[in-house]
This record gives C-alpha cells, sequence and structure tokens, in this order.
C-alpha cells in the first residue's frame, strides 16, 4: 500500500521549502515554474512576491539572505539568464540565511523559445544543484538544499525539468520548523562588499567551499549507486532516472542528485565496478562532458540530443525491440495554440495587420498574433526585445524607404520586466519608433499572475498601478494614447496617427484579457438569412466561430463572450445579439 | 500490479486535467502508486491537450510512448486520431464523438479530416457522446465526468472510491450532477455500447 498526497514537483518544492522553515520566497512567473511560488503563498505564515523580473527577484532574495532568513527564488530556465549577473556574485559573497533558487528547464520547448541546460550554469557559476527525479526528491531535495546552502555557504539550484515540475506524484509531507530568532544586524563587508580587494579574497574562499562541497558529493544520500546487474553501469540524474529505470530495470544506477559539483572518486568506483559506462541524460551532454574530463572511458549511446527523452527512446539507444503500434494517421490538422473568444489582443492584431505593419514581437499570449490567420509578427526572441528591435531596426532602415510602419508589441507584464529600458534608450537616442503596450491587465501566457501594471501582489493586496501614461511623459514622450483594443476603428485609426508621426510614440491598446471578465456580455449569433459567406468574420481567428457546411459562419455561443470584433467587421449586419447561452440550447 | 497507463486527450478547456486528476486520486485512494504528467502553458483554450495518469506497485516514468497507451479517452474525435498510435494494439479506445473545427480548417487552408470515424471504428473504438448524455442531465459542463463514469467500466476501481473523490474535486453546487453525469457514463458502458 503506497500513501502519501498527490503533489506536482512544482507543489513539492514549495512545501519542501515550507518544511525547511522559509517564510520568504520571491520569483517570476515562467512555465514550467509558476505553480510553485503560487502554492508557497498559500501555505501558513509565509511572504511572497511576484518581482517584475528574474534579475530583481535574486536580489530581493539575496537582501532577506543577507538579513539571515531562508528565502526560496523561483523561475523558469531563460530567467536564469535574466539574474545571471547577481547569481555569479552570489557565489563569491555566499549566503546568511539559506538561498535555494528554483529553476525550471523546458527541454522540448512546451512553452519556452529554447531549450537552454541550466545544469551548465552551477558549474559556470560555480554554485551547487541539486536534481530532482519526482515530487518526492522534490520536496525533500528542496529541504536538504537549505541546509546545503547554510553549511557550504552557497546558493543553491534546484534544477528541475518540465516532467518533473508538471507531474504529479505521491508525496509523504512533514510539519515545519521554526527558525531560530534572529540576533542583532552584523555587517561584513568582506563578506557582501564584492571589490576587487574582497572578491578576490572570496573567489579563494569559492574554491575552498567548492571543494568542501566535493568531499560532501562523496558521501551524500542525495547520490546514489544501485547495483544490478554490473554489465552495463548508467550514470543518470534527474526524469532521465525514471525513464532508465523502466527501460533498463537490470542495469545498475549511478543516480546523482547532485548535478553540481560532482563526486569524482565514487564515479571512478562506480565506472570501474561496471562493464560498459554509459550515461543517460536530457539535453545537454552535461554528464558526458564532466566524466570524459575526469578521464573516465564513457561508451557511446546515441541519446538524442534535441527535444525530451523517454523510455521509449531510451529503449532504443540501447537495441531494445521497439513496442508494436497501431498505425499513426499523419494528415490531421493541428490545433495551434489561440487567442481565447473575446481576447482583446485580437482586435490590436486585426488593426496592425490593416496597417501592414512590420511588427517586432514579444513573449506573451499576443505572440500568438505571429500564427494565422493574424501572421502579423517578424521576430519574437526574449521578453522586452521588441522595443530596441524596433529601434534598431528603424535605424537600420532610416535610408531606405520603408513603406511599411515598425511597430513594436509588447504586453504589460513583458514591459514591466524589460521593456521600459528598451523605453529609455528610444527617447534618449531620439528615435522616432511607435510602441504599442498591450495592456490586458494581467500576465496572462502564464496563468493570470499580477504585475506592477495592475497592482495585485501575490499577497492578495491591492498595491499601486504603474500609470504608464505619466511614465512616458516622465521619459519626455509626450505622445502617448489608450485605446479599446476592441474598438477596431479607432485602433487602426490610432496606428495609422502615431505610426505616420515622425516621432516617438506609445499606443496603450488596454482591455482586461476575456478570462478575466467576470460579467459576460451576451454572446452573439449569426444571422444565416443576412450572412453572405464572405469569411470576414472567420479571418478574426476567434475560436467561437466556425463555418458551416455552406461557408456561413456559425458562433458558438456556449464559449463567445460577446467582445463584438466580429460584428465590427461584418459588412452584412449578420451578427445579432442573443439571449443567453442556455437558452438557445448551443451544444 | 504491473503499471497501467491511461491518456486522456482532448481540446484546452473541455476538462481533461481535471477528470485526469480525478483519475490520479482515484488510483491513490486505491492504493497505488501513481503518476500524473500534464503540459500547460500556452494559450488557455483551443490547442490539443493531454494528461497521463499511470498507476501500479511502483511507477518510474511519468509520461507515455507510442504504444504504451493500455487506455486512450479522446474527448474529440481528431484527437483521437492524433494520439491513436500511442495506443496499444490490446488497448481500449474510448471515443467522444464530437468534432470540433482545427483552426486550419476553420480557415479553409486544410480539410477537415475525413473517413476517421471509419478508421477509429476499425481500430475497435468505443464511441460515446458525452456532452448529449451531459445535456440529459441539464449540465453540458459534466461531459468531463461522464467520461469518466464510461472509463471507470474498464478499470479495477471501486464505485465508492469514483464518487468520492468526484465530489471532493468538483464545485460543491455541481455535486449532485456529476454524480448524475458519472452514473450515465457507466451505464452508457454498461448498456453494452461500450464493449470492446
Ligand atoms: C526571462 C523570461 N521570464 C519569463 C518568461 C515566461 N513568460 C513568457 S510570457 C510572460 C508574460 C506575459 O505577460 P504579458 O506581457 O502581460 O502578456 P500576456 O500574456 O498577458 O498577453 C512570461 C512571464 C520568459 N519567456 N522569459
Amino acid at each position: 500500500m503506497v500513501s502519501g498526497t498527490l503533489l506536482s514537483g512544482n507543489e513539492a518544492v514549495a512545501r519542501g521549502a515550507w518544511e525547511a522553515g522559509v517564510k520568504v520566497g520571491v520569483g517570476y512567473p515562467g512555465t514550467p515554474s509558476t505553480e510553485t511560488l503560487e502554492s508557497f503563498v498559500k501555505l501558513p505564515d509565509v511572504y511572497a512576491e511576484w518581482a517584475p523580473n528574474e534579475k530583481v527577484a535574486l536580489e530581493v532574495a539575496a537582501g532577506a539572505s543577507l538579513g539571515g532568513v531562508r528565502v526560496l527564488v523561483t523561475m523558469k530556465h531563460v530567467g536564469l539568464n535574466v539574474a545571471a549577473d547577481p547569481l555569479f556574485t552570489l557565489a563569491y559573497t555566499g549566503v546568511g540565511g539559506g538561498l535555494v533558487i528554483l529553476v525550471a528547464d523546458d527541454p522540448g520547448m512546451h512553452s519556452s523559445q529554447n531549450e537552454q541546460d541550466s545544469r551548465n550554469y552551477a558549474r559556470f557559476a560555480k554554485v551547487a544543484l541539486v536534481e530532482p527525479s519526482d515530487s518526492g526528491e522534490a520536496l525533500e531535495f528542496t529541504k536538504q538544499a537549505f541546509e546545503l546552502s547554510e553549511r557550504f555557504d552557497i546558493p543553491v539550484i534546484v534544477r528541475s525539468t518540465t516532467r518533473v515540475s508538471h507531474s504529479k506524484g505521491l508525496v509523504e509531507t512533514g510539519d515545519t520548523i521554526t527558525p531560530a530568532a534572529l540576533g542583532e544586524y552584523v555587517s561584513d563587508p568582506s563578506k557582501w562588499v564584492m571589490m576587487p580587494a574582497m572578491a578576490r579574497r572570496r573567489r579563494v574562499d569559492l574554491d575552498d567551499r567548492l571543494s568542501a562541497l566535493v568531499d560532501f558529493a562523496e558521501t551524500t544520500s542525495l547520490n546514489r549507486v544501485e547495483m544490478r546487474d554490473s554489465s552495463i553501469g548508467i550514470v543518470t540524474s534527474g526524469v532521465s532516472y525514471q525513464y532508465v529505470r523502466e527501460a533498463m530495470p537490470e542495469a545498475s544506477v549511478f543516480k546523482l542528485g547532485m548535478g553540481f559539483p560532482l563526486p569524482v572518486k565514487r564515479l571512478t568506483e562506480f565506472a570501474s565496478s561496471v562493464g560498459r559506462l554509459v550515461v543517460v541524460e536530457e539535453a545537454d551532454p552535461y554528464l558526458e562532458s564532466s566524466l570524459r574530463s575526469m578521464g573516465l572511458e564513457v561508451s557511446e549511446l546515441y541519446i538524442p540530443r534535441t527535444g525530451e527523452l523517454s523510455s521509449a527512446a531510451i529503449g532504443a539507444a540501447f537495441g531494445l525491440s521497439a513496442p508494436q503500434l497501431r498505425e499513426a494517421i499523419d494528415d490531421l490538422p493541428p490545433r495551434p495554440p489561440l487567442m481565447c473568444p473575446g481576447c482583446p489582443h485580437r482586435g490590436a492584431y486585426h488593426a496592425l495587420r490593416k496597417i501592414n505593419a512590420i511588427v517586432t514581437g514579444d513573449i506573451g499570449c499576443y505572440t500568438l498574433g505571429a500564427l494565422p490567420p493574424m501572421s502579423s509578427m517578424d521576430s519574437c526572441v526574449c521578453m522586452g526585445a521588441s522595443i530596441g528591435m524596433a529601434h534598431g531596426l528603424e535605424i537600420a532602415r532610416s535610408d531606405s524607404n520603408m513603406k511599411r510602419p515598425v511597430v513594436a508589441v509588447i504586453g504589460d507584464s513583458t514591459f514591466a520586466h524589460s521593456g521600459m529600458a528598451g523605453l529609455v534608450d528610444i527617447a534618449y537616442n531620439g528615435g522616432a519608433s511607435t510602441v504599442a503596450i498591450l495592456d490586458n491587465r494581467i500576465t496572462a501566457m502564464t496563468g493570470h499572475q499580477g504585475n506592477p501594471l495592475n497592482g495585485q501582489t501575490l499577497m492578495g493586496t491591492k498595491s499601486r498601478e504603474l500609470n504608464i501614461e505619466a511614465l512616458c511623459s516622465a521619459l519626455g514622450i509626450d505622445r502617448v494614447r489608450t485605446v479599446d483594443p476592441h474598438d477596431l476603428a479607432a485602433s487602426v485609426q490610432a496606428l495609422r496617427e502615431e505610426t505616420a508621426h515622425d516621432g516617438l510614440s506609445v499606443i496603450v491598446f488596454k482591455a482586461p484579457c476575456a478570462l478575466l471578465l467576470k460579467e459576460k456580455e451576451l454572446p452573439f449569433s449569426v444571422n444565416d438569412e443576412m450572412c453572405n459567406a464572405c469569411g470576414l468574420c472567420i479571418g478574426l481567428g476567434c475560436p467561437a466561430i466556425s463555418k458551416t457546411s455552406t461557408g456561413k459562419a456559425e458562433i458558438d455561443v456556449t464559449i463567445c463572450v460577446g467582445c463584438s470584433q466580429c460584428v465590427q467587421v461584418c459588412r452584412y449586419d449578420a451578427i445579432e445579439a442573443t439571449g443567453p447561452a442556455c437558452d438557445i440550447g448551443g451544444v | 500490479m504491473s503499471t497501467v497507463t491511461v491518456m486522456l486527450a482532448g481540446v484546452g478547456g473541455q476538462g481533461t486535467i481535471l477528470a485526469a486528476d480525478v483519475l490520479a486520486k482515484v488510483a491513490a485512494a486505491s492504493g497505488f502508486d501513481v503518476k500524473l504528467s500534464e503540459v500547460h502553458g500556452m494559450a488557455q483554450r483551443g490547442g490539443s491537450v493531454t494528461s497521463v495518469v499511470r498507476f501500479g506497485d511502483e511507477v518510474h516514468s511519468p509520461i507515455a510512448h507510442p504504444g504504451s497507451v493500455d487506455h486512450l479517452v479522446a474527448f474529440e474525435i481528431t484527437e483521437a486520431g492524433r494520439q491513436l498510435h500511442f495506443v496499444k494494439p490490446d488497448g481500449r479506445l474510448m471515443v467522444n464523438a464530437r468534432f470540433i473545427q482545427p483552426m486550419p480548417v476553420l480557415l479553409g487552408t486544410m480539410p477537415a479530416p475525413t473517413g476517421l470515424e471509419a478508421i477509429l471504428d476499425d481500430e475497435r473504438a468505443i464511441f460515446l457522446d458525452a456532452e448529449e448524455l451531459a445535456c440529459e442531465i441539464g449540465s453540458i459542463k459534466s461531459a468531463n465526468i461522464v467520461l469518466l463514469g464510461a472509463l471507470s467500466t474498464g478499470l479495477e476501481f471501486e464505485v465508492e472510491a469514483w464518487r468520492d473523490v468526484i465530489a471532493a474535486r468538483v464545485p460543491a453546487k455541481t455535486v449532485e450532477d456529476n454524480m448524475r453525469a458519472f452514473e450515465l457514463g457507466r451505464q452508457a458502458c454498461e448498456k453494452g455500447e461500450c464493449a470492446l
């Protein structure tokens, strides 16, 4: 009989932190890490906040650690790029209270722009890294990470991946501990003020701390050898361990719970106790290259370097026979993710398409404007890039006769994350771009988090709303206007005027995310007699509108939220208001 | 018990995630080790979504791969076709006979799939109309629970375990409706419509 509570990896990390006595959590949302802080804040007696970006999150955590308390930081893999600057130097300073960073990687890019492997960061920044393989370990390893952080005076990364963060498993939970009362605050510049003279000493000290960590890695139960058939020995970590156990139940396994630093002696011993030594890991050949540089002979195994692993892929690599399959059906129409019915971004994109804009895009739900039927985005690189790229594009093309207007498109959360500095750049250097801020009053893409523009805090309190108009005017930008993106004509007009204007202008497309609407408008339906089957409403790409066998439009009243954008594009007055969905029995 | 793999496949917004959560909790309440995996992210509606629940004495991998699924419950017919090769040749395939137009079909850039029903029929799929059954009790939102009722006839958990978990997991004012939805799904199968 198995027992425990069913928790996702993210929930287990939050729980583990809480059980370790953590009272402070800070992060920035990002799939697949987001639910960690969201579940942490629900635990008793904690404080948690969303920072505007990951760098600030880690800096807030560094301050809390300096203040002597344990603190959890959460982010997705690309967030660690943003937070890399403080991370590298926090390895030098070390910690006061334990500092643990949950970083969730996304191999296979389920919802990310790249699939970087965060284990490299631990080696690069010289911080410790633990790597749970399921929810049970996520809880246990997080708890231990806090012990490690304080014992070895170093930040510790808990590295997760989508399949650990978003899989649920049974977890034995425990109680929290009460941290010892804080003593008087004592300044320690030799540890915390990283000017060259101090940093040089801390650099040497860091090596001492790392070598103590290597000794620890040699004995800790975070790393585990499972001897079975000794003809094959597999070194693995994270969720790959679970796939290995499933595909190769008889093989001997060295399971690394600590991804950095590695236990050289134990690995060497394992290598000599097995016939063939192989490494199974997802993403980069991080362990493989580490083992090779230890002088161990790693036998070649074909493991895909891109995308996710599975037990089937591992079975195939070892030459096991593939399972019998039913024939796949190949030519099915895909279902790319869509803007929801009533999404305000749809109105903004309708207008951008109307003026044939070149759109330097950004990351959020509005990135879906890159897909048909809008197909209106020219670039999407990283959060905040839209604004700098619009400026750069205009510089590059200033001499040529650019016929199409350039518009930077960025969401509210993304603007607060890293868009502001781009705007400062254009204002400072006298650029003439048009910046469209799609303010849907929430961080929608990652599942509705508060942000500085809507002033909703993670603690559930209402704080200040960042005033974009006032901010822009403080930057010296005099052309700022706010438009309702559901008003299509006004949206087109605003874009026409501001792109024609020879100077920097900001348009705020402001309307709440459709999923935030508590009181929905009545749905619309199509008057079949009036419909001319022209397809204009279909071209909005609203999931509520479909085409009947006669080519005419039909609206699914169960999901229509009455935004009226389709009414505005219809030239035949064929779309009209109806009663509530239940009365007309739409299935 | 060796590990059983169930996949729930549908379109975002159809309630697959809640259904998977119920199934995982029923398996746990019945004394099994269990893992559940799903992928969140991107837009909330309209994308293909799959959840996988695996249970047994000891479960390792949280995900399924082609040829590994014992029970597929497809909430929509195109999604049944999309995941067909995940189902073991002797696995059970249950399909909600509903077609939700994918965007390329809506836009006319790709034809609607034809002959899917015949292919799935050849693959011994069990067809059901969960929305119609849910409408019988006036609660179209309970279609996912109708499908769980149908699925439950092929799994060895006690009916009481299902009822307890559903009651605890759905919004309080919908408990009655969902109990009836579950029963309707079971009956649809017990009437022989779901025989393999
Ligand atoms: C550095 C970094 N952190 C986090 C993410 C995850 N992420 C993608 S979009 C997004 C926020 C989008 O919010 P917003 O700009 O308000 O647009 P919306 O989705 O509401 O349209 C986040 C947090 C990321 N891609 N990169």
